[in-house]
Formats: structure tokens, C-alpha cells, sequence
């Protein structure tokens, strides 16, 4: 039993992202080598892989960041991939975005931060943000912070800021770059239970790229392992978790010894 | 033999890079141009880049122009006492500030000041990924990081060198009336008869022209800066050089169509 209890999936089964055949190389050295995954409609999903491997590289190409060599990214019936900017720019409205660092803006504070997509996308009234901006920040424990700059908070409030950035607009899906990179196992917790209580309150599609391996087992539906450019292995947390499959055997184990070559 | 192949390679490749390289920048300055009169506009960064860009640069721009003066009036005057024409020391002074050193020194001075700032700030918003947390808002970073800064240059470029000029002919003043016992009005008689509108207007296109050139280049090595500290260092580094050696070679080719 984990910290968290068991996670039922409760999701509506129609596919929110699917990806078909996804390729993608740089300079010549193939990061992903035809990835094909479906993820349900407000499905919570973990991605995870070893160092290197392409899954934050996988994650750009969801929001077309990056453009694929070859594959498809259907979002909500939408061929990312086939089309252009503007069209582009409107299948993005539907995202949130945790990024690995928060990626906040560190010219403004923290409330101009999650106020940001509020004014510059859905350019809402001065009073409507304030509300909403407040309500987000009271959401991740950041009441009382908003007059900080990013540089004047810690590591787990700027992720915290982030995801109060990112859940503010009540997106569709949010992505989650290792949203727990460098911070203490108390804080690791605190982002995970907040993850659950934030997808529970706004039921988004999830995805979360990490290593937090048990942990985030107790916090998704599914699992994907990401390796050598494929996914190798995906299942509910408790398949993965007792597989068979030598690679991910070592892989969750962190062992040594195995298929998987260290350097 | 494969010395020369080695060589002919290095020398290829380079060349390709150099060709490819000025073809993205290229295509980044029309964007950015695109977007310039293209709404929704940004005032309040449009502000702060032209608070950041021009006021911020005022002091070093005065202290750089009157010192510029001071020397080109000692210099000047010595070569003018050798032919007994003192007397033009004001009008050389203007005209070699009006004309040349005020455009030139006062973007190369901003380059080193608001130009490198911007390269870096753009640079570590890259690769912190706040760029991509833009795109990822489905909002244009162009809109918001590259169009206030050429805007800003294009506005603040020829204010600074009109007030670099000011500053420098009375520096010229200083040395020239007060130091070397020239009359005061000679000083300014002989610059209203020798100086015409085209001067002007020619500083005020070069001075233009230079802010594009620095906003373009020390943005664009911003936006597609590099990875890690290293990566942003090299990009400031890179398109202070750059934006230099463009400012004195736009410089001459200006120089030279319209003398």
C-alpha cells in the first residue's frame, strides 16, 4: 500500500491523444524509433525511461514544440502534425504545461506568472483574474507568495507556482515535465498528492515524464516505459510494477545487473 | 593530398554554414518585421525596452560623447594650426560627430550595454524553456521578446546619437573655446554655414539602421542560443562581434553612397 490510496481508473473511454509511429532523430542519431501510445480521456499517465532516452523529447512533440521525422499526433481528432500555426495555436489552448524547471517568467512575480495566460490568452477582466489567479495559488498552498519573484522562492513553491500556471486556464490536458526533479522526498509527496487533488477537482488528461519510481506508481492509471526510442512496456502500476519483462524489471529495480547497458 | 581534401572540406563546410546561417537570419528579421506591424501590439514591453534600451544608456552615452568631442577638438585643432585655419575646428568637430563617430559610437556603446543584456536575457528564457512555455500558452514569443527590442532600437537609436552629438560638440567646445582660447562664436558661426540638413539626415539613417541591426543580431543569438552557461556566454559574446563588425561595415557602404 503506497502513501496515497489506490487509484481507480474513472476514465470516459474515448482517446484524448493518440500517437501513431512517432520518429523523431537528431544529427543523426534516432531518439525515437516509432512510438505508438493511446491515452484515454482523462486518463492520469506515467512516462517513464531512463536519462536521455526522449521522453521529454516525446513530450514536445505533443504540444509541437518539436515536429516529428515521421508518426502522427492526434489530439482530440486533430492531426498535430498536419497542421499549421494557427490552427496549431488552437489544439495548444487546450494544454497545460509544467515544465521541468517551472519555467517561470522570473521578470514578473508569481501572481503576474499565473496571471500570464489568463491576460495574454483568454484576456480576461482585471477582477476575473484576481479571482482566479487567487483561487489557483490557494490551490497549490501558495496564498501569501504573490507578491515574490520566481527567484525568491524555493525549488517546490516555483513547482508549485507552475502548476498553478499551468491549471489556471482549466486545460484539457496538462503535461508534466519531471515535476519532481531535485526536490526532497516530502516535497516529491506534496507535488504527487497535489497532482491527484488537482486532477481530481479539474479532471484533465495527465502526463507526467518522471524517474520517481515506486512513487508514482500510487499516483497514475497507467504506466508507459519508455526504451530505446519505443515503448517497451505499459500497463496499470501494478503490471509494471510485478512484470515479467527483464528490462523493466531492471529498470524499476534499479539494478545493475541486466539487459539494459549502463554507459 | 588529404591535407588539400581536409582542407577543401573545412573550407566547404564553413562556407555552407555561413550561407545557411545568414539565410536563418535573414528569414528572422522579416518575421520579426512581420510582426512588427502585425497586432496585437505589446506597449507596456515596448516601454520597457525603450526605458531599458534609452534611459538606461544615457549616462554612459554623455560620458562617451563628451569625451569623443574633447578628443576630436585636440586632434583636430593641432591638424587645423598646421594650415593657420583654426577657425574651422567647430564645423569639423559637427561634422565628423554628425556624420560618423556620434551613429557609430553611440550603437557601438549600446551594443555593449543594452545589446549583450539582451542577447543573455533571451538567451538563459531559452533555456530555461520559458520560451517554450510561450508556445506552449499558444502565445507568439516573437511578439513578446523580439518585435519591443527592434521597435525600442528603431526609436532610441537616433535620440541617443542626437543627444551623443550634442554632448560631443560641446565637448568640443570645452577643449576648443575654453582650452585652446578659440572665439565662442566662431566655434558655432562657422558650424551653422557648414553644416547642412543632409548631415543630419544622414547620421539619423545610419543611426536607424544600426539599431536594427543591433536589435536583429543580439536578438536573434538570443532566441537560438546554444545549451547550458556556455551556450549563453557564446551567443553575447558573438553578437556584440557580430553586431560590431555589421555596424562598421553598414557603416562604410552608407559612407560610401552617400558621399
Amino acid at each position: 500500500m503506497g502513501l496515497f490510496p489506490r487509484r481507480g481508473i474513472s476514465v470516459r473511454f474515448f482517446e484524448m491523444i493518440e500517437i501513431v509511429d512517432l520518429h523523431k532523430s537528431f544529427n543523426g542519431q534516432q531518439v525515437l524509433k516509432g512510438i505508438n501510445l493511446k491515452i484515454a480521456n482523462k486518463e492520469l499517465i506515467a512516462v517513464i525511461g531512463r536519462s536521455g532516452g526522449g521522453k521529454s523529447v516525446f513530450l514536445r512533440h505533443l504540444i509541437g514544440i518539436l515536429k516529428p521525422d515521421k508518426g502522427r499526433i492526434i489530439i482530440e481528432d486533430v492531426d498535430i502534425t498536419e497542421i499549421g500555426s494557427k490552427e496549431l495555436d488552437s489544439v495548444r489552448q487546450k494544454f497545460g504545461v509544467v515544465f521541468q524547471g517551472g519555467a517561470l517568467f522570473d521578470s514578473i512575480t508569481i501572481y503576474d506568472n499565473v496571471a500570464f495566460p489568463l491576460r495574454e490568452k483568454l484576456k480576461l477582466d482585471k477582477s476575473k483574474i484576481k479571482e482566479l489567479v487567487a483561487n489557483a495559488l490557494e490551490d497549490v498552498g501558495l496564498a501569501g507568495a504573490e507578491k515574490k519573484y520566481p527567484a525568491e522562492i524555493s525549488g517546490g513553491m516555483r513547482k508549485r507556482a507552475a502548476l498553478a500556471r499551468a491549471l489556471v486556464t482549466e486545460p484539457q490536458i496538462v503535461l508534466f515535465d519531471e515535476p519532481t526533479t531535485g526536490l526532497d522526498p516530502i516535497l516529491l509527496h506534496s507535488i504527487h498528492k497535489l497532482i491527484i487533488d488537482m486532477h481530481k477537482k479539474y479532471s484533465f488528461t495527465g502526463v507526467i515524464i518522471t524517474h520517481d519510481i515506486p512513487e508514482i506508481f500510487d499516483v497514475v492509471d497507467r504506466v508507459a516505459f519508455l526504451y530505446d526510442g519505443r515503448i517497451a512496456e505499459i500497463g496499470a502500476p501494478d503490471e509494471i510494477r510485478n512484470s515479467a519483462n527483464p528490462i523493466s524489471r531492471q529498470f524499476i529495480t534499479g539494478s545493475l545487473e541486466g539487459p539494459i547497458e549502463i554507459f | 593530398m588529404k591535407i588539400l581534401e581536409k582542407f577543401i572540406r573545412n573550407v566547404g563546410s564553413k562556407t555552407i554554414f555561413f550561407i545557411r546561417m545568414t539565410g536563418h537570419m535573414f528569414i528572422f528579421l522579416i518575421t520579426s518585421f512581420y510582426y512588427v506591424f502585425v497586432p496585437p501590439f505589446k506597449f507596456r514591453l515596448l516601454l520597457k525596452q525603450i526605458m531599458f534600451m534609452g534611459n538606461k544608456s544615457l549616462l554612459v552615452i554623455c560620458l562617451i560623447g563628451s569625451f569623443t568631442g574633447m578628443v576630436l577638438a585636440l586632434q583636430i585643432f593641432y591638424t587645423l594650426s598646421k594650415f593657420g585655419s583654426e577657425a574651422m575646428l567647430g564645423p569639423a568637430v559637427a561634422l565628423s560627430l554628425i556624420r560618423e563617430l556620434g551613429p557609430v559610437l553611440a550603437a557601438l556603446t549600446v551594443t555593449g550595454r543594452a545589446g549583450s543584456a539582451i542577447t543573455a536575457e533571451i538567451g538563459i528564457m531559452r533555456i530555461t524553456e520559458q520560451v517554450d512555455a510561450l508556445v506552449s500558452m499558444a502565445l507568439n514569443p516573437m511578439r513578446y521578446l523580439i518585435v519591443p527590442n527592434i521597435i525600442a532600437a528603431i526609436l532610441v537609436f537616433p535620440l541617443l546619437t542626437a543627444i551623443f552629438d550634442v554632448v560631443g560638440i560641446f565637448g568640443g567646445y570645452v577643449v576648443g573655446v575654453r582650452l585652446l582660447d578659440l572665439s565662442s562664436g566662431t566655434y558655432f558661426s562657422q558650424m551653422k554655414q557648414y553644416i547642412d540638413i543632409t548631415d543630419i539626415e544622414i547620421g539619423i539613417y545610419k543611426s536607424i539602421s544600426f539599431g536594427i541591426i543591433v536589435s536583429w543580431v543580439c536578438c536573434y543569438k538570443g532566441y537560438y542560443t546554444k545549451y547550458g552557461a556556455k551556450g549563453v556566454s557564446q551567443s553575447t559574446t558573438e553578437a556584440v562581434v557580430l553586431s560590431s563588425i555589421l555596424i562598421l561595415v553598414w557603416d562604410y557602404f552608407l559612407g560610401a553612397v552617400y558621399l
